[in-house]
């Protein structure tokens, strides 16, 4: 039986099938982005186990392997074959680095798929940022500020947030309450059609109306939480509530106990223990077109900790990389007046330039030595 | 007759080697010397073109031809060239005597519904089976057609009618060609020159006049009369909007003296008169254009030809480098390597045709055709590396810059395997494989040419010699490889299972005992080998590109997945081979399927109208490569016919063909192919 499953699992067979699949799985994934957007069509076609289709609501049936399961069959294929039927020697030398390659490519992707972010740093001239913003996430924070030296922050993920779900912390002297929340949302001044009042009974953002929205899948958009937070006293008693969104930074403090906090909503923050200044950001045109030229960034780095404090320029296809995480030109406002570093951390960046070396001497050295055969066999 | 036979390659590389000298050579100019003024620099798109380059590329965009014909010919007449206008002959039309470019016939409109609406269907010329409208017949609806036009550029893309995207397509057409007409002449001016020549001597004057009115002071009221006319046309001039984007910039900086001047300070005709005018010099540049105006209007050639040379004398001092440009491209467009290059493919494909079909039974004729062939796509290919060459420096880029440049090189690429396969294997099949790829991916750029300037500027994330030389250059050659592949493997069907040539033995290559049929075999295993090393290479460099720019390694954009697909492809195909798994036919399928896989990659991931790579939509395109998908699938469909039922598998009775020494018979012992 183990000899069996063995034999199965280091068959050429399987590799034909793992790979035949794979080009199935990358051409239906493909084109699902056209109708599902490239986010969640990378999750559900690459980055995961199986395909579910749902005939009905709720059943769920896996009707094609996912990108993870083919990846990994892959891996588990390519190391069994080789401890089961090559034997370490120079004949199959060119083999074994193509084969060594492609497992660390892989590997090397699942750790980038599993341990890599990627968040926005937004900078208007002269502005100094120490953090980027996720692109995905939001967190509902509260911030004491009763200490004018320093901010303490709590924060809560916004995946935690759920209509009438109650949050606790033994810091903090009070509970929170979620009565409403809206993955996806609208603020409005005016009468909007299906935007109403939130029901908040404090803050500024009382009177102001909320649309819900869809969520949206789209790659050059995002979902815009609100929610209304209500504050319980130990005993139960209500202290207001507040009406807060990633769509609008509103400062709305209260006080409690001779403490005060203030409430909001916003894009997951990613600290750094060092802060970048945009000193200039450039955009050149080809001169009577459209067709952007250069986009450039000039920013100070400053780093109190190394007590570091330079400056340098961020462009196309020259990023800064920087304690970890490479900050490349991604956007930047209508009108030139910001810029927007996307900042990407990624452990296993290394991996494909490695991968790239050893695949790349691999074929050479085994293509090479079809094409010596066959140079031999004409000139015999 | 054989003797004959051995000549003939020789007559034919006589006659297209004449024919490629006939087009290298210096060629003469009219009684106007247009091709002297077609050379001379402007800035367009971003880029110093000539004249003949802005010609051409306007053109382009409103008739979707390079030149205007201007009489009827029956198709059946090939010999009989038509009269017709050449680009720069219709510019300078345009520019000079727009009352007669208003009666040329280059508006296309073919949507009844849209025909019906402007109330055309009465007029125009047809041509082709298309209906080809004048500007003066287009002049009623001028405003319905601004209309509908507008309304359509507020649509998405995507989700345009046909008709709508006809209106816009003529409203921009239409646009351009108005702006064109006052690019060097203000409009209804008959003799530029002696206008600009009066206006020039009351210019200090003339300003010293307004300044005083303008200070309330008194000033010579005849001086002011006389100054401010024009003054006012000149800056209609300068605002027109659209200069260097719809219509060319002709006037260079004046530049300093040490020679330095920048691209960004080339100007418009009007703007640089309203500067002149500001600093009470007349810029030297617009005195030529003005007499190339006159010159041309009044039939005067003397005039425009001293212009002109003038012209160009003068920009020597400061923008050498500039009239070296215009100069080059302008060879470059008038030499047309790659249509000579697609001729002679054409040629050669029916001769390799003829050679590959006699082989077995009259090898003399075989052989001759074959090296007719191979000596042809020897000159075409070289017509095309010469043209591939002079686009990079023109262009100072590697070969591939945008979808048209990378149909090129996948057709040179093709021809160079082509050709190192019939030195290797002097049978006729690399010849088939060279002339089909080449003609084939010349047709495709030819189209895709048709669509506007080809030599775009590079948009900042893409402004990397260093990436575009390695990841986009690998890519394409492993493109190139698996159609190579993919058309070796179509030979093995259609020649299998149509003729009895796969159990000829290859005669051409001492050494070798193998038959035609093993020999494609292995000419197809080899190209994917070499297939997979150059599209696995050029991925993985594609993804630490975009690694060192964007910070990720792989993001799942369509390009990338289509990339992907072909090494998988081609990866599966070897590990088939190796385990054993398939026999040749199914092999074969296999690398027809490839063709499938590498021009979805190639044109389909663009259509999708995603992603960062897309190049933009094309709906024309996504036709063709449906019909190529079709047609492939027909092959693999063929391959499934049973061997016993194929003409060179079938049991040997009638033909005599078993014993390899009974084949050599007639056949003389071939030369080194090339030599």
């Amino acid at each position: 039986m183990l000899d069996r499953f063995i034999k199965f699992i280091s068959s050429l067979k399987l590799t034909v099938a793992c790979l035949i699949l794979a080009v199935v799985l990358v051409f239906i994934g493909t084109i699902a982005q056209v109708g599902e957007g490239l986010y969640q069509a990378q999750a559900r076609y690459f980055k995961s186990l199986f395909i579910y289709a749902s005939p009905v609501a709720g059943l769920k049936i896996p009707v094609f392997p996912g990108g993870y399961l083919l990846g990994s069959v892959l891996v588990v294929n390519l190391i069994a074959a080789h401890l089961q039927r090559f034997k370490l020697n120079f004949d199959k030398l060119g083999i074994h680095l193509i084969h060594g390659g492609l497992i660390l490519l892989l590997i090397g992707q699942l750790a980038t798929d599993m341990f890599s972010s990627e968040s926005a740093m937004w900078l208007r001239k002269g502005e100094t940022k120490n953090y980027s913003e996720d692109f995905q996430a939001n967190e509902l924070i509260i911030v004491d500020r009763t200490d004018p030296a320093k901010d303490t922050v709590y924060a809560i993920p916004e995946s935690r947030l759920a209509p009438g779900r109650e949050l606790r912390d033994p810091r903090l002297p009070f509970v929170v309450r979620v009565p409403q929340y809206w993955p996806n949302s609208l603020l409005t001044n005016g009468p909007l059609p299906g935007a109403s009042v939130s029901g908040a009974s404090q803050g500024l953002l009382k009177d102001i109306r909320i649309m819900p929205l869809p969520k949206t899948s789209r790659m050059e958009e995002r979902n815009v939480p609100s929610a209304v937070v209500e504050l319980l006293a130990p005993g139960g008693a209500s202290l207001g509530s507040w009406l807060v969104s990633s769509h609008v930074g509103a400062d709305q403090t209260f006080t409690l106990s001779n403490r005060t906090y203030n409430v909001a909503m916003r894009f997951l923050r990613h600290y750094k223990p060092f802060s970048l200044t945009l000193l200039e950001f450039t955009h050149e045109r080809y001169k009577g077109t459209d067709i952007p030229k250069h986009f450039a960034s000039r920013v100070r780095l400053e780093n109190p900790v190394a007590n570091e404090n330079r400056e340098t320029t961020i462009f196309m296809n020259n990023p800064l990389r920087y304690d970890g995480a490479t900050f490349y030109q991604a956007s930047f406002e209508q009108g030139d007046t910001a810029s927007m570093l996307q900042v990407v951390r990624n452990p296993g960046w290394l991996t494909p330039y490695l991968s790239c070396v050893l695949v790349a001497l691999g074929l050479t050295v085994q293509f090479s030595s079809h094409l010596l055969k066959f140079v031999k066999r004409r000139t015999a | 007759m054989k003797k004959l036979l051995t000549i003939l390659p020789w007559i034919f590389v006589a006659i297209f080697g004449a024919e490629i000298v006939a087009v290298f050579m210096p060629k003469k100019d009219g009684e106007l010397h247009l091709r002297e003024f077609a050379r001379l620099p402007v800035l367009l798109s971003g880029r110093i073109q000539p004249f003949d380059s802005a010609a051409r590329n306007s053109l382009l965009q409103i008739r979707s031809t390079g030149d205007v014909p201007l009489e009827e010919v029956p198709s059946w007449k090939f010999w009989h060239h038509p009269k017709k206008l050449r680009s720069t002959e219709w510019l300078a039309e345009v520019l000079f005597k727009p009352e007669v470019a208003d009666t040329r016939p280059i508006f296309l409109i073919h949507h009844p519904e849209l025909l019906s609406e402007l109330k055309l269907t009465e007029k125009g010329v047809e041509k082709s089976g298309l209906r080809y409208y004048t500007f003066k017949e287009l002049e009623p609806a001028l405003e319905e057609i601004g209309d509908q036009a507008g309304r359509a550029s507020q649509i998405d893309d995507k989700l345009r009618t046909p008709v709508q995207k006809q209106a816009l397509k003529l409203g921009n057409a239409l646009m351009l060609y108005r702006k064109l007409k006052g690019t060097l002449r203000p409009p209804d001016s008959d003799d530029f020159a002696r206008e600009l020549a009066e206006f020039t001597q009351i210019m200090t004057n003339g300003v010293a006049a307004v300044r005083a009115k303008e200070a309330g002071k008194p000033y010579d009221a005849a001086v002011f009369a006389k100054f401010w006319g024009p003054v006012t046309r000149y800056f209609a001039m300068a605002n027109e909007p659209g200069a260097g984007t719809s219509y060319p910039l002709t006037v260079p900086p004046r530049g300093s003296d040490d020679g330095h001047t920048g691209h960004d300070e080339w100007t418009s005709l009007g703007a640089a008169v309203v500067e002149s005018i500001r600093h009470e010099d007349m810029h030297p540049s617009i005195p030529f254009f003005a007499d190339m105006a006159s010159g041309y209007r009044q039939g005067d050639a003397a005039q425009f030809n001293r212009a002109v040379a003038g012209y160009r004398q003068s920009l020597e001092a400061k923008h050498a480098k500039e009239v070296r440009k215009g100069q080059a491209e302008f060879f470059y467009n008038d030499t047309k390597a790659f249509l000579h290059a697609t001729i002679i493919c054409i040629c050669a494909f029916l001769l390799a045709a003829i050679g590959l079909l006699t082989y077995g039974t009259a090898p003399n004729l075989s052989e001759s055709m074959r090296r007719s062939a191979f000596y042809l796509l020897l000159m075409a290919g070289s017509l095309l590396t010469y043209g591939l060459i002079f686009r990079m420096v023109l262009e100072g880029r590697p070969p591939v810059t945008n979808l048209y440049s990378s149909a090129l090189f996948i057709g040179w690429g093709l021809m160079v395997l082509g050709i190192i396969l019939e030195i290797l294997y002097r049978v006729g099949l690399g010849n088939a494989v060279a002339s089909v790829g080449g003609f084939v991916s010349l047709m495709i750029a030819h189209n895709l040419g048709l669509g506007g300037d080809t030599m775009e500027m590079m948009r900042a994330v893409l402004d990397t010699n260093f990436w575009l030389a390695t990841h986009v250059v690998t890519v394409t050659i492993g493109y190139s490889a698996t159609f190579a592949s993919g058309l070796l493997a179509i030979a093995y069907i259609v020649l299998g299972i149509f003729t009895p040539i796969l159990k000829e033995p290859v005669t051409g290559s001492p050494g070798t005992k193998v038959d035609i049929g093993k020999a494609l075999s292995k000419m197809v295993y080899g190209i994917v080998c070499f297939a997979t090393f150059f599209s696995f290479v050029g991925t993985v460099l594609g993804g630490i590109w975009a690694d060192q720019s964007w910070g990720r390694f792989w993001g799942w954009d369509p390009k990338e997945n289509g990339a992907l697909l072909i090494v998988l492809w081609n990866a599966a195909f070897l590990h088939v081979r190796w385990g054993g798994l398939m026999k040749e036919r199914g092999l074969m399928s296999m690398a027809v399927f490839g063709n499938v896989v590498t021009a979805w990659s190639w044109f389909g991931t663009n259509m999708l109208g995603i992603g960062l790579h897309s190049y933009g939509f094309m709906d024309a395109a996504f036709v063709w490569l449906m019909i190529w998908i079709a047609s492939q699938l027909s092959v693999i469909a063929l391959a499934a016919v049973p061997l016993k039922n194929w003409a060179s598998f079938r049991t040997r009775d009638s033909r005599n063909s078993g014993n390899p020494s009974d084949m050599g018979g007639g056949r003389t012992k071939p030369s080194p192919a090339g030599a």
